[in-house]
């Protein structure tokens, strides 16, 4: 008996081996793209895209510099700006908006849950001649409200499924107790609910952060020298004549940082919120 | 509690947003009162950044005027200020634009005409402008746009290979010379491609250089009557040589290199030979980022039916109509695009960096000749052979060297390069190619057939 289980134990060790292994391997794939485009941007020109890759290389600032000399601070300043209004208007709509469709469903729930995603099935390139006209006759070309407004409708319906699925986590009989008591519709909402799916709502916001912090098809189209955003000083740097590779990697490095910053202080909430969701 | 500090919270992070839009929305990006704001759309290649690390000096000496640049890659910035300039949408002041836009939209009234402007500017001198430089962007014999720098294109090869291997370049060599060069000279054990060209999909990547050997192997896109000649022998023998040549004489990923990729396997010393625009010298004999500076050769562009094949292309300035500035956008591009400008590039970043193909006295200065000894003969008869009017053997209906000079050719440009890129990897025959490649243009020819 004891030789069998022994033999068990093995197996699952090595089965666990396996999978760490994997998982390393998997992690350390996905992660190597990020790990080269910072090496990248402590390289000069010349050895930033070379064949075969060079490894060994004597590390430089001077990309980055380069990066700072052009003045990258109204465009994080806009980034910022609408990143973080858009991302707290649509959790101050998304959120009342998942309670009804989770909490209180009517007989059109799934109609509107499907209406709401639909709007994500028509490609932005498809609308964007409508939208600019439409920005340029309310001489709202060049304005970061602009895209606070479009950055707000595009990530709205991804957020009203991820809330509406956290809140289906949260078990009736709470809720119920809480009307017991006697609490109000939006104290329910406030002081038992939301401490409850917290970690979903943060991995919403962390979401609908990153995507407003990377857009890059609206802030090209419909910015220019006033609202532009990093995305679109990062292509910048791309040219048809010349080497390019060493100063736009160190550019995406900083870009990228804001986005790794926030992720890693979320990423207790964050990891809890995208479980909570998964299984749904 | 937790209550309170969740609401401090959220008034919190509505503050910091304030607070970013306080920088953001009242115009982060300066905004200096009582002065004349120009915003310009610049493309991002390195002569345009010279421009603008140099342009507050522009600004010391007009304190009226404040500057703002966009710049965006080629590709984005001719998509973004096309939008902006046809539908009237009047973000930017002046526009860089090339040979390829600026007839058009003086046809199009989209532009303002410079010549007033031009006349009325004492020192300007608009016939110090290369003629070809000057016809390409002229509409009823006025400038529309000014040059801030011109190319062509040759080949530049490395000199220091030729020796070792006993060969020696032709003064005007044609392409079955430089083919039979480049197998010579391909040295795959030793990663040194016997030559580099262009594979990669775009009117403006693969095309370029393609189109000046169809032209030259008395290809052309279009008869007098709008009837495509893509399946032509002419046209074919053109685009299989250059098939051929790049699949088994060229670059590694050919399929997948520009201009980008050439410059950086030529400059690391990977290509003996590469048939490019002629701003790669920029790159090619800076020793910052070359290993082949002062190896250099350089050779007309190849040729087979014509006298000259190499092409012609300007960023030149230009100024919308819907621009409200348009005298304070002059006098900038007065400055960035008159003689001084040159001299000043010359004495605070180095004569090696001066805007080229602009200017015929760009030439003439010393240093300038000095400095660019190896290159500045060949660039100059370059931009001064290149036709824009008889581009081809035969007569065609249309203008210009690598590119076609009618709106559609942008789209049926990079569908067509698609399919020479697939060609070129190998995915498809040339003939499967140029098949497709008729029936794209049979659409476009149609519609001026009518």
């Amino acid at each position: 008996m004891s030789t069998v289980s022994a033999a068990v134990g093995r197996g699952n060790r090595g089965r666990r081996s396996v999978l760490t292994a994997v998982t390393w391997i998997v992690g350390i794939g996905f992660f190597f793209p990020v790990l080269w485009m910072a090496i990248t941007g402590f390289k000069q020109e010349a050895d930033a895209y070379t064949d075969p890759p060079r490894l060994f290389f004597k590390p430089t600032l001077t990309q980055f510099a380069t990066v700072f000399d052009r003045g990258v601070g109204p465009y994080l300043a806009n980034s910022a700006f609408a990143t973080v209004v858009s991302t707290l208007l649509v959790v101050l709509l998304a959120t009342p908006a998942a309670y009804a469709l989770s909490m209180r469903p009517v007989k059109k729930t799934q109609d509107v849950l499907f209406f709401f995603i639909s709007t994500k099935m028509l490609p932005v390139a498809a609308v964007i001649v409508p939208l600019y006209v439409a920005a340029k006759t309310l001489s709202m070309l060049d304005n970061v409200w602009t895209l606070i407004v479009l950055y707000t409708a595009m990530n709205l319906p991804i957020a009203v499924w991820m809330m509406r699925s956290f809140f289906q986590e949260v078990p009736g009989a709470i809720v119920e107790a809480a009307q017991v008591d006697g609490a109000s519709l939006p104290r329910t909402l406030w002081q038992v609910i939301l401490p409850i799916i917290a970690p979903g709502l943060a991995a919403t916001a962390l979401i609908c952060v990153i995507f407003s912090w990377n857009e890059f098809f609206f802030a090209v189209n419909l910015t220019a020298a006033r609202a532009a955003t990093v995305p679109v000083f990062l292509v910048g740097f791309i040219t048809s004549e010349g080497q390019y590779w060493a100063q736009l990697s160190a550019a995406a490095t900083l870009a990228s940082l804001p986005v790794i910053v926030a992720g890693w202080i979320a990423q207790k909430q964050l990891v809890r919120g995208l479980s909570m969701g998964a299984v749904k | 509690m937790p209550r309170i500090r969740t609401l401090r919270t959220v008034v919190a992070a509505i503050a910091m947003a304030g607070l970013l839009g306080g920088c953001a929305g009242a115009g982060a990006i300066g905004g200096g009162a009582g002065k004349t704001q120009l915003t310009i759309a610049i493309v991002a290649n390195p002569q345009m950044q010279d421009a603008v690390s140099l342009a507050p000096q522009f600004e010391r000496t007009h304190p009226n005027i404040q500057l703002k640049f966009v710049t965006l890659p080629e590709n984005e910035a001719r998509a973004k200020v096309t939008a902006s300039v046809a539908t009237s949408g009047g973000e930017y002041d002046i526009t860089m634009i090339s040979n390829y836009e600026t007839q058009m939209w003086a046809q199009n009234g989209w532009l303002t005409d410079l010549q007033p402007y031009i006349d009325e500017t004492s020192g300007y001198d608009p016939n110090d402008i290369i003629p070809s430089i000057h016809d390409s962007l002229s509409y009823k014999g006025d400038l529309y746009s000014v040059p801030f720098y011109g190319e062509s294109s040759f080949l530049v090869y490395r000199k220091d290979l030729f020796a070792k291997a006993g060969l020696t370049m032709p003064a005007h060599p044609t392409w079955p010379q430089v083919a039979a060069l480049a197998k010579k000279l391909n040295d795959p054990k030793h990663n040194v491609s016997g030559i580099c060209l262009r594979g990669l999909p775009g009117w403006g990547e693969v095309l370029a250089p393609l189109d000046t050997v169809i032209n030259t192997f008395g290809g052309r896109w279009f008869d007098q009557n709008w009837h495509p000649q893509l399946t032509s022998p002419q046209f074919r023998k053109a685009v299989q040589f250059y098939v051929n040549t790049v699949r088994a004489y060229g670059e590694p990923g050919a399929a997948t290199s520009g201009f980008s990729e050439c410059v950086t396997r030529y400059s690391q010393g990977q290509a003996a030979m590469w048939y490019d625009a002629t701003s790669m010298v920029s790159t090619v004999e800076d020793k910052s980022s070359s290993v082949v500076v002062g190896k250099n050769g350089y050779a007309p562009a190849p040729v087979v039916d014509t006298k000259s094949a190499g092409w012609l292309y300007t960023w030149s300035l230009g100024v919308p109509k819907t621009s409200t500035h348009k005298d304070a956008a002059w006098q900038f591009i007065d400055w960035m695009t008159n003689k001084e400008y040159i001299k000043t590039v010359g004495k605070q970043l180095g004569w090696a960096r001066v805007p080229p193909g602009s200017r015929l006295s760009t030439y003439q200065i010393p240093q300038v000749k000095q400095a660019a000894k190896a290159y500045a003969g060949p660039t100059l008869q370059a931009l001064r052979t290149a036709d824009e009017r008889k581009p081809t053997v035969q007569a065609v209906p249309y203008q210009g060297i690598q590119f076609l000079r009618i709106p559609e050719f942008q789209d049926l440009g990079t569908r067509v390069s698609q399919q020479v890129a697939a060609a070129i990897a190998g995915n498809i025959t040339v003939d499967q190619a140029l098949r497709q490649s008729q029936q794209y243009a049979e659409t476009v020819g149609a519609s001026y057939r009518k």
